[in-house]
């Protein structure tokens, strides 16, 4: 078959390890990764990788001057925040850390996962036989792939790039029915310094093809098991945040504890995002109030506007009550799309801003910071969007119970709803129902979801984990060619 | 503190919501304004779901609903205090 290869550690990034790097590098030894193989084929060279280390470097001495500043404001304000104290958090005395896995370009991941990626509907099923072939790799398959054209396609490669280049993931394998699209998504996630190879499966056929690229991810696998985890602190972590299957309890208290998380986190310079176009209708006058600029928050009014004007003015055929919201939202209390957005806008806290507004999939350009991202409100297409945007750890309220997962990225749950608790408790990673009987401030119950993320991010599985949820669901913009 | 039997957002809302399971016909309630941290009690007129809404106020055909001290709707059934507030007699503004 066609390997396409590309060598981890190319010149071109290698310089840019420097010392941030330097146990990345120990353990991560070019000398000791996959790849060193004379059958690959490596063709093109790397380009920079995003972010070098000094630029990195220099970001964060930026935010901890911001964040003094931030301190020293707040301090001579001491009215002001003793009038809001019960919504504003105080400050914590100090910031937490974890242990994750800190990659070539720069970012740190919180899960090690080797994956067989296929580039289209056709190559799931080889790539389903690969991963069951070495056990510990994941396969992702999909639906898509195939005679997409123009920014359908543009969004499937950036989504599958940005799956393979997320830092939870340490290697990947992708499988394509045909070199040249396969090849495409291989050189996007080589510019990270991962180990990746192409197979395709012309000229092959399915069994030469599982044969040759399960040799290859056993490889990968025995190299990434042996990478150690390294301190880091939350100015390295990027959580992502999406209600499902909402009711009025997550207006009440648990979109507002991921707010409170939000508010608490934008201050330690944690890299953010929100997204859920949709339903933000009814609220969005208020969701432009929640840009850091004008000019910011006017990007976001045109985002929606578009979305209404081509899609749901477009495509409806009523006042969508039958669809947003949900049948599940509408049993759990919610009546309208204006109530539902209130309560999801509750996510973002009380005083954190957004910094920019992301295409989807597209990552973050602008350092830390909240970030909205022009997605679906359909749980795993927004999830799958955001992991492929970059985001290592997924924060998600329920009201009703939403049972979604991601392949690559650990979404915890948290719900308020003491029903769903004692119907469907294995779903649920935190239980933030005692703010509803007056026995848990939103305080304690946003500490108590700082703690769960970062037990998260040292290694507990979640619940959608360890119940085998991995929905990767790619979105569509219109029919292939 | 007691545990409520419903929350208030706002102290302009026209609506609260039950928190609690098997709230009955005719049941007196307590009810929590959490803006202003206020306790008031009503009863309510039907059995009402926890999740779902109960009216704390009378709302005639064409008159916004506030939760959260913002618009969510409009009435378009006559609703009674301690009313069950849902799609029979709410309807988006939208769409």
């Amino acid at each position: 078959m066609v390997k396409i290869a590309k060598k981890p550690g190319a010149k071109s990034t290698k310089a840019k390890q420097a010392k941030r790097h330097k146990a990345a590098r120990r353990t991560a030894n070019p000398a000791k990764r996959p790849g060193g193989n004379s059958d690959r084929l490596t063709k093109v060279t790397r380009r920079a990788p995003v972010k070098s280390p000094r630029r990195a470097k220099t970001d964060r001495r930026t935010k901890a001057a911001k964040f003094t500043k931030t301190a020293k404001a707040a301090k001579t304000t001491k009215a002001a925040v003793h009038r809001t104290a019960r919504t504003t958090r105080r400050a914590r005395a100090k910031k937490p850390t974890f242990m994750g896995w800190l990659r070539k370009n720069g970012r740190v991941g919180i899960r090690n996962h080797v994956i067989i990626l296929p580039l289209d509907d056709l190559s799931n099923a080889a790539s389903e036989a690969v991963a069951n072939n070495i056990k510990g790799t994941m396969a992702i398959p999909h639906s898509y792939g195939r005679l997409q054209f123009g920014e359908d396609l543009e969004l499937h490669f950036r989504t599958l790039i940005g799956t393979g280049a997320n830092p939870n993931v340490a290697a990947v394998v992708v499988i394509g029915i045909e070199p040249k699209w396969t090849g495409r998504v291989v050189d996007g996630i080589a510019k990270t310094g991962k180990p990746v190879i192409g197979f395709a499966i012309e000229k092959h056929g399915d069994i030469q093809t599982v044969a040759s690229a399960s040799r290859k991810a056993k490889e990968y696998l025995q190299w990434a098991s042996e990478l150690e985890r390294q301190k880091c602190g939350v100015g390295d972590l990027w959580v992502s945040v999406k209600c499902g299957e909402s009711d009025t309890t997550s207006g009440l208290a648990s979109n507002p504890t991921v707010g409170n998380f939000i508010d608490q986190m934008d201050g330690w310079g944690a890299t953010t995002c929100f997204g859920e176009t949709s339903e933000i209708t009814g609220a969005e006058v208020n969701c432009v109030e929640r840009g850091k600029t004008k000019k910011i928050g006017q990007k976001f009014l045109k985002t929606w506007q578009a979305y209404m004007d081509d899609v749901i003015e477009r495509f409806k055929t009523d006042d969508l009550s039958d669809s947003q919201p949900t049948k599940g939202n509408i049993e759990g209390g919610l009546t309208t799309i204006e109530e539902k957005a209130f309560g999801n806008l509750e996510k973002i806290g009380k005083k954190t801003t957004y910094i920019d507004v992301l295409g989807p999939a597209e990552a973050p350009r602008k350092g830390p910071g909240l970030y909205f991202m022009d997605t679906s409100s359909a749980a795993a297409e927004c999830v799958t969007l955001q992991a492929a945007a970059g985001f290592v750890v997924h924060l998600f309220p329920t009201g009703q119970g939403n049972i979604v997962g991601n392949p690559i990225e650990p979404v915890i749950k948290l719900t308020a709803n003491p029903r769903t608790v004692r119907t469907m408790g294995e779903h649920v990673d935190l239980d933030v129902s005692g703010i509803l009987r007056r026995e848990m401030t939103l305080n304690k119950a946003g500490d108590a979801l700082i703690d769960m993320t970062i037990r998260t991010c040292n290694g507990r599985l979640t619940a959608t984990e360890a119940l085998g949820h991995r929905e990767f669901v790619l979105t569509k913009l219109y029919r292939s060619a | 503190m007691p545990a409520p039997h419903f929350i208030v957002h706002d102290k302009i809302d026209s609506v609260g919501v039950v928190v609690v399971e098997g709230v009955r016909k005719g049941q007196m309630l307590t009810g929590w304004v959490m803006q202003g941290n206020k306790t008031i009690r009503m009863k309510c007129i039907h059995a009402i779901s926890i999740g779902h809404k109960i009216a704390l106020k009378p709302m005639k055909k064409g008159d916004t609903v506030l939760k959260y001290g913002h618009d969510i709707g409009k009435v378009v059934a006559a609703i009674r205090k301690g009313d069950h507030v849902h799609v029979q007699n709410l309807k988006t503004k939208r769409w």
